[in-house]
């Protein structure tokens, strides 16, 4: 039942999103202006010890794609709590886990996507790095927007206007984003900054696919950033599910 | 007398919000028959869609308990889903998606097949005089189109109890007079019983067979339209306006009352 559910609510939400291609490329202009007019900059600074500076920028990217775009998602909530589009699902019996699954999984595939043209502009700019490891990095790309997904559509349910709920995710996502060193690795920070940057989670995720990027796949980086993310995902998947069964009340 | 559909004792429900709890809901004792049309009247803010919402499993009690088509508001959510359909007064269509995909993805949430779920939306289609907007978006419909739409996907799964939240709300005359005889013949052909929910008078007169008054969040009266008017308005005669005055004491009490018939 579970899968059936999550199967439907899924594909409801992805033929939403293909209805819109537009909406679909827009995601990723963000992500490409930076690597197009903010990745050449880096080209000669020595940014870590080891491959070229795009394997350190393109994984901050991966990772921003996710964070702009995952955190966003419970804007649609918020509409369709307004349309009456929750409460006709909710009075059903389908799994509550699934009415959170079959959306966040939507969500991930978008932004895989996204992720995707964004590795081929960045290996047209000059990006080298392992398959195995492009492919980890967009795994810890679906992790991150299952979490973050599911948080944020946790979040539209307490914040019931669009009014409210879009300068909430800018203050969460913009200091987010700078301290775990997304653009510019953390080692490059004053001590201070680097044990902050330590608090946000996504510190770990980034570090994990950058070593990913580098070819190594059994770093503590690694064990950190998978150990992170999987932890993260779990945990807003049942505050998402608790809040999907209340509907935030 | 038909059995008890729906059963509720001391149902009740408190928001806890910034500004201290509010008691929306402070115990509502109510028994709906079966095949019955009963309306749930009251003013703004009665309490008449917190308690809709509860009967669906929508919002959790925090007093009472209730039962629905036999199965138990708190043991058995699952089994009342199964039982009940809900138009919430906003609807429950996203205006950007087809008529058809909307049918059938609700087929499919109440667990038919592919093509069950295609049959049935044909099926509910022309029941309900829409089976020529099948292939529109939900958002072009008028207003007594998607009544009947929204309508139409809480039928999906053939429920014992179907619970209406002012479904007439905004429609226009000749929408609202459909509406009615769609509720009847739901009634009459399909044995439904009927929930519903009005703060208009002349709905309450015209389609309940009995009337459930809620003020401020407790039944204030209840009985057929007929017998609410002898024993508030003052006769048979009286105007389910003043009766509706007389009971929640907003307006003129019973002994203002002008007899209308003397
Ligand atoms: N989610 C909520 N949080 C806080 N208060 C609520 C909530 N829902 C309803 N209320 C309050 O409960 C009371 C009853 O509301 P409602 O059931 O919608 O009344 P009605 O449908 O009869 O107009 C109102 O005072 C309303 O403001
Ligand atoms: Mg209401």
């Amino acid at each position: 039942m579970l899968l059936h559910d999550t199967g439907l609510i899924y594909g409801r939400y992805l033929r939403q999103s293909l209805r819109s291609r537009f909406a679909l490329l827009f995601g990723v202009l963000m992500p490409l202006l930076y690597l197009l007019f903010f990745g050449p900059l880096l080209t000669r600074l020595p940014l870590g010890p080891r491959g070229s500076s795009w394997q350190v920028l393109v994984p901050g990217l991966l990772l921003q794609l996710s964070l702009f775009g995952a955190s966003f998602a419970g804007f649609a909530i918020i509409l369709e709590n307004g349309q009456g589009v929750v409460e006709r699902m909710r009075v059903t019996p389908v799994s509550r886990l699934a009415l959170l699954l079959g959306r966040v999984l939507r969500d991930a595939t978008v932004f895989v996507f996204q992720a995707v043209l964004l590795v081929l502009a960045a290996v047209a700019m000059g990006l080298r790095a392992p398959a195995p490891g492009i492919l980890i990095g967009f795994a810890f790309v679906a992790l991150l927007t299952v979490a973050l997904g599911s948080l944020s559509y946790a979040l539209a349910f307490k914040v019931r206007t669009p009014q409210e709920f879009g300068p909430l995710i800018n203050a969460l996502t913009m200091p987010s984003m700078l301290l775990s060193g997304l653009m510019l690795p953390m080692t490059l920070a004053p001590a201070w900054l680097d044990v902050l940057s330590h608090l946000v989670p996504f510190r770990y995720l980034v570090d994990a696919v950058r070593d990913a990027y580098a070819g190594s796949y059994t770093s503590t980086h690694m064990l950190y950033g998978v150990l992170v993310a999987v932890g993260f995902a779990t945990l807003a998947v049942t505050v998402g599910t608790r809040v999907f069964r209340t509907a935030g009340a | 007398m038909a059995a008890a559909v729906i059963s509720a004792a001391g149902l009740a429900r408190t928001f806890q919000t910034k500004r201290g709890p509010v008691e929306a809901v402070r115990g509502i004792d109510l028994t709906v028959r079966e095949r019955e049309i009963l309306g749930f009247l009251g003013p703004n803010g009665a309490g008449k869609t917190t308690t809709l919402r509860m009967l669906t499993t929508l919002l959790a009690p925090t007093g009472g308990t209730a039962s629905v088509a036999g199965h138990d508001l708190a043991a058995d959510q699952v089994g009342v889903r199964r039982a009940c359909g809900y138009v919430a007064q906003s609807g429950g269509v996203d205006p950007s998606i087809g008529v058809r995909e909307e049918l059938v993805t609700q087929g499919r949430l109440y667990r038919l097949t592919r093509d069950q779920a295609a049959a049935r939306a044909r099926e509910l289609a022309h029941d309900l005089g829409f089976a020529g907007l099948l292939d529109r978006k939900c958002g072009t419909l008028s207003g007594g189109q998607r009544r009947r739409l929204d309508i139409a996907m809480a039928l999906t799964h053939r429920p014992k109890v179907l619970f209406l939240d002012e479904p007439t709300t905004g429609l226009d005359p000749g929408s609202r007079a459909d509406l009615w005889d769609l509720v009847r013949r739901l009634r009459d052909e399909h044995g439904t019983t009927v929930f519903l929910t009005t703060h208009y008078l002349d709905e309450a007169d015209a389609l309940a067979e009995r009337l459930v008054v809620v003020d401020q969040g407790v039944v204030a009266a209840e009985g057929t339209p007929s017998a609410l008017k002898l024993r508030y308005g003052g006769s048979i005669d009286a105007s389910l306006q003043d009766t509706f005055l007389a009971i929640t004491g907003r307006g003129p009490s019973p002994a203002d009352v002008t007899p209308v018939a003397v």
